[in-house]
Parts: structure tokens; C-alpha cells; sequence
């Protein structure tokens, strides 16, 4: 009874801090909505409107028919340009992403069923100047379906028999990459919140002794530091559920797992950042060291390596064992497997046993650095 | 003149001490940029590598198994399991165990004898939809040198009517890594420098020493100098860092020459400083200046087109990025590195970075006496 007392007090003491100082609430709050609108409208791996520059050396109508196909892309923008030296100049100044160049021989030689298109690609950008090469590859592709087309019609050629693909994308049937990118930012905001934002306000108790002034008092270790946690648990789930309102009204992702289990995973993976911003600031004592700290190995990592960005399938083994043994990795799963796959348990609960494994240890180490240094 | 340059000097010397003198902060600032640089460096790919998938093979005959080997032959995708029936292809995905299952129909064969266009099935996790659209677009490619093999051998001529020849300039191999090492030289650099200016006269108020500063016979101007020439200088080391990781380890190839990069990341360094000190004289505290630096680099880095190229945003937020030095950072030091362009060329790069610092670095001076707060 008095230890509750006792811890009631110490929370009602760290609400109070927190709401005092102006900064640390607008890094909860503001910070996560501005990120929210920032991460969901800025990032976009979707390409569209590349310009190009089309040299048409051939003017013949097959050759024009040919090129068509790359005005009606709606991914491509093309450039009309009279020679190869100035399409070169567009592309060195970086105006045009690629250069398209039809021979003069062009009808000539696909009459013969020999013709050649040559593709110039701005390299500089590499994810970019694949997406072109594909929307270039693809709009030549769709012409050349549609004279394959009207010869058909004219029971001109046999036809020699082909495989045609036909990609399905499950889990984002609008293709668009703010669907993997939103519920992503739940995992990014909650790091920030919950490592970076913790590890810097104890981290100065710390540096000015005032954690060490409460100690003195009849309050145990764990007693101070779970009621410091509190106002920043509250902070990170107003933060998350920003997010989430975000996702789903915003920018319109699905949520096909359930809310519940969402909740619950998100909360679970708060306590973990909790635990690691905690931690952080237990060792290092200093403000500036602690904020440094949290960023190197939580919120960028959870930035760069979780998956968030960049596929962890794509990376060499070494950087893949980092990826995995990162928190964040294992939640940005369930994340995105909750909003765009559904409730898959035989994924969803051995990441989430994982996630409260850390949680334990994270805590565990916290409390023991925390003891140590009080002797 | 002398006496204002040794004052100047003294004052340098005396922040990069305090910068230097710890030791957990001299760590902070070499490490982390050569250990970023080497993860950032391979785990920022969006090029596949051994991407797993799974194959349905309902027509298990000559023709499946050439079209298979196709596909196993580049080292872009591997195969992980053979499906015998539709309802494996299900779990399978979900659990996220394969990023693609191809389903093959049993007509396969018959159907190309007869002159058909027989539908391949490819069913692809796109809960990274950018993987699932390179892995397609790669297997389009596969299936496209497939058809003209079958073309050729059918005797129908030539193995395509239509050949595109490709050829990437800059970056020939077409590696995202080219594009992402080379800006983090910018963009590491700029994390820390305006971290630390950011801390410098914040650190100095807290404390109270920065009244005495102000005593001093030091115009602001000359504090200015001395508080914004340590962390340059400390910037400058640690993209010499990241540049010696990335034509060391990654070797990536520079195409521009050295004199022109370092003229940019001068210049991009005063903006970076320019900002950070600005802020801390605005901040009382040490945690206010961090927290506003935070505040500020987040979008700086999100804007930047670091990650995402700034011509996939919205228009709105395209003119966002016109305020953002690392924004130009980027671009300056990307074309320099990879085009081998130069100063003549990238003047629209470096005017607004000058123009930021021109801005910004009065400003700071005229805050130190004249805060707001």
C-alpha cells in the first residue's frame, strides 16, 4: 500500500517534469506528426513522370509508331530531341534520366525483324534507372503487341508460341510503396520515442544527480525508474496511435490483422525501446553521449537496417545477422505483416515471444547498471 | 590583424579541445562514421540478391525445366522449395519465406507447340513492393530471352523483331550502392557537425561561460569564427573518412576530381555550421539545442534525397527541399563523384549552400548578443 503510494507519487512527480518542459513534449508529439506527414508523403519509390529524350532519327511512321508507345506511358515523360549531342547534353546536366535513340535505319532493319533501340541510362541513380528501363522496355513491348496485333488480324504471320507473365502482388494490390513505408513509421516513431527521447532526459538526471537525489529516498531503483517511464510510455502510444490513425485514414492502408493484436505487439515493443533508451542512459551518464548512443543503435538502425527502406533479403549475410538481431527488425515484420498479410500466427507469435525476450533483457540490464553504479 | 587572428586562433584551439578532450566523444566521432559507412553501405541496396522463391511446376517437362534453369542461372533468385499444389503457395508467402512462387501450367508444352501464349502465374510478396517490382521486372526479362530462344527455334527468323540495347552511363553495373555511399559523405558528416555546433554555445550558456566569452575583447563576429571553424574541420575529417571507406573498401570509382568535392563540402559544411549555431544561440539549454537540431535534421535527411529521389515527391514538398543545404550536399557530391562534373556545371548546387551560410552565420553572431528568448 505505501509502495503504491510511494510510486504514485514518483509518477505523478515525472508527468509533471514532462509537461513542463515544452521541448520534450513537442518531441513527442510534434515531432512523430510531422515525421508521419513527411515520411508518408516525401518517401516514394514510385517513379513517374521521368523525363526521357527521344531521338528520333528515323521519322518513317513505323518508327513514330514505335516510339508511341512512350508518350502514352503515364510513368514516362519524353523529350523530342533533334540529335544525339544534344540528348547527351540534356542527360550530363542531368535533365533527362535517359535517352532513347531510334536509327535511322530503324523501319528498315524491323521489316527485317533485326531492328535495335538503343537505351541510355543515367546510371547515377541506379533503383531509378531500372524503373525507366523496365517502363521504357515495356511501352517498345506494347507496340510492338499492337502490330503483332494487326498482322494477326491480317493472318499474316504464324504465330510462334510464347509464355507471357502475369504478375500477381499480393498484400498491396495498389502497388504503391506508401503502403509498406506508413506502417513502417509506427516502428521509427516508437524508437524515437521510447530509446532516443528516454535515454536523453534520464541521461541528464543522471548528469545533474538528480536520479542519485531521488535515490536516497526510501524509493527502490525499480520504483524510480518505472515511474520515469511512465510519462514517456503514454507519450510513445500517443504517438503510435497518431501513426496508425495516419495509416489508415491518410493514406488509406488496409489494416487486415487485427487492431487488438496490433495494440498489444506495438505496447510490447515500446516496453523493449523503453528498456534500451533506459539502458543507454544508465551507462553513459551524459547527455550528448546518450543522445549519440540511442541514434547509432536504435534509431538509425531501425531507420536502415530493419527493413523499413531496404529489403533485408537483398543484404550479404553479416549486415542480414545485424538486421536480425535489432528489435526493431522483428517488429517491422509483424507491422507490416499485420496491416498488409492479416493475422499470421506461425509468423506473428514467435516474433512476438522474441520481442518480449528482449523486453526482459533490455530491463534486466538496466536495473543491474543501475544497481552497480548506486554501490 | 595579427592579434585578431591569434585571438581567433586561441579560441579554436581552446573549442577543439573541448570537443577532443573526452574520450567517449573522440570515439563518437571517428567510429560511427566508418562503421555506418561499411553497413549503410550494403544493407542500402535495392538490388536483388538471392532472393528466395518457390516454384510450382505443374507441367514437369523439358520445356519447364530450361525456362527453371534460366532463372536459376543468374544469381538473383533461389530456388527454396518445390510446390506440389496450389494450397501450399499460401502459407508459404504469408510467413514470408519466399518472395515470389512461380506457378508453371501443366499446358505449358502443348501450348507453345501450338502456337499459344500460355500464362505463367508469378505470385509475388509485395509487402515490400519495391522488391516485388525489381524481382518482377527481372523475371520479365528472364522469360522475355526465354520466348525469343523459343522464337529461334520455332525457325520464325531473328530472336526479337525489336532489340533494346542498353547502356548505363556513370554506373555501368547499375548498383544502388554508387548512388548511396557517395551522399552519405555528405550526409554522416552533416549529422555530426551540426550536432556538435549545435551543443557548442548551448553547452557554454548552460554553463554560464559563454557571459564570460562575451567580456572578452572577442567582437561577435570573431566568436563566430572561432565556434564555427572546429566542427568544419572535425566535418571535413569525417567525410574524408566516409570518402576513403568508399574508394577503399567499396572502390567505387571517382569520375570528378577532389579539389571540386572538397570545394562543395566546404561550402556545404558552412550552411551545416551556419544552421547548428544559429540554433545554439538560440537555445538555452544543451537539450533544447539538441532537441531543435533533432528537429531539424530528420527532415533535412528525409528531404535530401538520400533514401528516395526528390523527383518521386509531391511538388509541395519539391520546394521544401529548395531550404535544405544537404539537399544540395547530396546532389553536389553525388554528381561530382559519379559524372565527374565540374565547379562550372554545379554553380546551382553551391549558391544556395553559400547562400544558406551567408544567412545563417551573421544571424548566430548577431544572436549571441541579441537572443530572443
Amino acid at each position: 500500500m505505501n509502495r503504491l503510494r510511494r510510486v504514485l507519487a514518483l509518477v505523478r512527480k515525472e508527468m509533471r517534469q514532462l509537461l513542463r518542459d515544452r521541448s520534450n513534449l513537442a518531441l513527442g508529439i510534434v515531432l512523430p506528426g510531422l515525421l508521419t506527414l513527411l515520411f508518408g508523403y516525401g518517401l516514394s519509390m514510385d517513379v513517374q513522370h521521368a523525363p526521357v529524350a527521344v531521338v528520333l532519327q528515323d521519322t518513317s511512321p513505323g518508327a513514330r509508331d514505335a516510339a508511341s508507345g512512350l508518350a502514352l506511358s503515364p510513368y514516362l515523360a519524353p523529350r523530342w530531341v533533334d540529335s544525339m549531342p544534344a540528348a547527351e547534353a540534356l542527360m550530363r546536366n542531368a535533365e533527362v534520366l535517359a535517352i532513347v535513340n531510334i536509327p535511322g535505319d530503324f523501319s528498315a532493319r524491323l521489316a527485317g525483324g533485326d531492328a535495335v533501340v538503343q537505351l541510355l541510362l543515367h546510371g547515377s541513380d541506379a533503383a531509378t534507372a531500372r524503373t525507366v528501363q523496365s517502363y521504357v522496355a515495356g511501352a517498345f513491348a506494347q507496340a510492338a503487341a499492337r502490330r503483332a496485333d494487326a498482322a494477326a488480324h491480317r493472318g499474316a504471320s504464324a504465330a510462334a508460341g510464347a509464355v507471357q507473365l502475369q504478375p500477381r502482388l499480393w498484400f498491396n494490390s495498389a502497388n504503391t510503396s506508401s503502403w509498406y513505408l506508413v506502417p513502417g513509421l509506427i516502428v521509427i516513431i516508437i524508437t524515437l520515442v521510447g530509446a532516443f527521447l528516454t535515454s536523453l532526459v534520464v541521461a541528464r538526471e543522471w548528469e545533474r544527480g538528480t536520479l542519485e537525489a531521488l535515490f536516497v529516498t526510501p524509493a527502490r531503483p525499480a520504483e524510480i525508474l518505472f515511474a520515469k517511464l511512465v510519462p514517456y510510455f503514454a507519450v510513445g502510444m500517443l504517438g503510435f496511435l497518431m501513426c496508425l490513425a495516419a495509416a489508415r485514414w491518410l493514406f488509406g492502408v488496409p489494416l487486415q490483422g487485427s487492431l487488438a493484436l496490433l495494440v498489444a505487439v506495438s505496447v510490447l515493443y515500446l516496453l523493449v525501446a523503453l528498456g534500451i533508451g533506459l539502458f543507454i542512459s544508465s551507462v553513459t551518464r551524459n547527455q550528448f553521449v546518450a543522445s549519440q548512443v540511442a541514434l547509432l543503435t536504435s534509431f538509425l538502425p531501425a531507420l536502415m537496417l530493419s527493413g523499413f527502406l531496404f529489403d533485408l533479403r537483398n543484404v550479404p549475410a553479416p549486415v542480414w545477422v545485424v538486421g536480425n538481431l535489432l528489435p526493431a527488425t522483428h517488429f517491422m515484420t509483424v507491422v507490416k505483416t499485420l496491416f498488409l498479410a492479416g493475422n499470421v500466427p506461425s509468423l506473428v507469435l514467435p516474433e512476438a515471444a522474441l520481442l518480449v525476450g528482449y523486453l526482459l533483457l533490455f530491463f534486466a540490464a538496466a536495473l543491474a547498471v543501475t544497481k552497480k553504479r548506486l554501490d | 590583424m595579427v592579434a585578431l587572428l591569434r585571438r581567433v586562433a586561441a579560441l579554436v584551439r581552446k573549442e577543439l579541445l573541448a570537443i577532443l578532450s573526452d574520450r567517449a566523444t573522440r570515439i563518437i566521432m571517428v567510429g560511427p562514421a566508418i562503421m555506418q559507412t561499411l553497413i549503410f553501405g550494403y544493407a542500402a541496396t535495392f538490388d536483388l540478391s538471392r532472393v528466395p522463391y518457390a516454384v510450382l511446376d505443374a507441367s514437369r517437362s523439358p520445356t519447364s525445366a530450361a525456362l527453371l534453369a534460366r532463372i536459376d542461372g543468374t544469381a538473383l533468385f533461389q530456388r527454396v522449395a518445390n510446390l506440389d499444389a496450389v494450397p501450399q503457395i499460401g502459407p508459404l508467402v504469408d510467413r514470408g519465406k519466399v518472395l515470389m512462387v512461380l506457378h508453371i501450367p501443366q499446358r505449358l508444352e502443348a501450348g507453345l507447340a501450338g502456337g499459344e501464349t500460355v500464362p505463367l502465374q508469378l505470385i509475388l510478396d509485395a509487402r515490400n513492393s519495391t522488391t516485388a517490382g525489381t524481382a518482377s521486372a527481372y523475371l520479365g526479362t528472364i522469360v522475355e530471352s526465354f520466348n525469343a530462344e523459343q522464337r529461334v527455334r520455332a525457325g520464325l527468323g531473328a530472336a526479337a523483331p525489336l532489340r533494346i540495347e542498353t547502356r548505363a552511363w556513370f554506373n555501368p553495373q547499375l548498383q544502388t550502392r554508387w548512388n548511396f555511399v557517395p551522399a552519405l559523405i555528405a550526409a554522416l558528416s552533416m549529422l555530426q557537425t551540426l550536432m556538435l555546433t549545435a551543443l557548442s554555445v548551448a553547452r557554454e550558456r548552460e554553463q554560464g561561460t559563454f557571459d564570460q566569452l562575451l567580456v572578452t575583447p572577442m567582437t561577435p563576429a570573431e566568436i563566430m569564427v572561432g565556434k564555427a571553424l572546429p566542427p568544419l574541420l572535425i566535418g571535413l575529417v569525417q567525410a574524408t573518412l566516409v570518402l576513403g571507406v568508399a574508394l577503399a573498401w567499396f572502390r567505387i570509382p571517382m569520375a570528378g576530381s577532389l579539389a571540386a568535392l572538397y570545394v562543395g563540402l566546404v561550402s556545404f559544411m558552412l550552411a551545416g555550421v551556419g544552421i547548428g549555431l544559429a540554433i545554439s544561440a538560440l537555445s538555452a539549454t544543451m537539450q533544447q539545442a539538441m532537441f531543435f537540431a533533432f528537429v531539424l535534421l530528420l527532415p533535412m535527411m528525409l528531404l535530401s534525397g538520400l533514401a528516395t529521389p526528390v523527383a518521386n515527391m509531391p511538388r509541395g514538398l519539391q520546394l521544401a527541399t529548395y531550404v535544405n543545404p544537404l539537399r544540395f550536399g547530396i546532389d553536389f557530391v553525388r554528381r561530382v563523384y559519379l559524372e565527374g562534373v565540374g565547379l562550372a556545371t554545379l554553380w546551382p548546387d553551391l549558391v544556395p549552400m553559400l547562400a544558406m551560410a551567408a544567412a545563417t552565420l551573421p544571424l548566430a553572431a548577431w544572436l549571441f548578443r541579441n537572443r530572443l528568448v
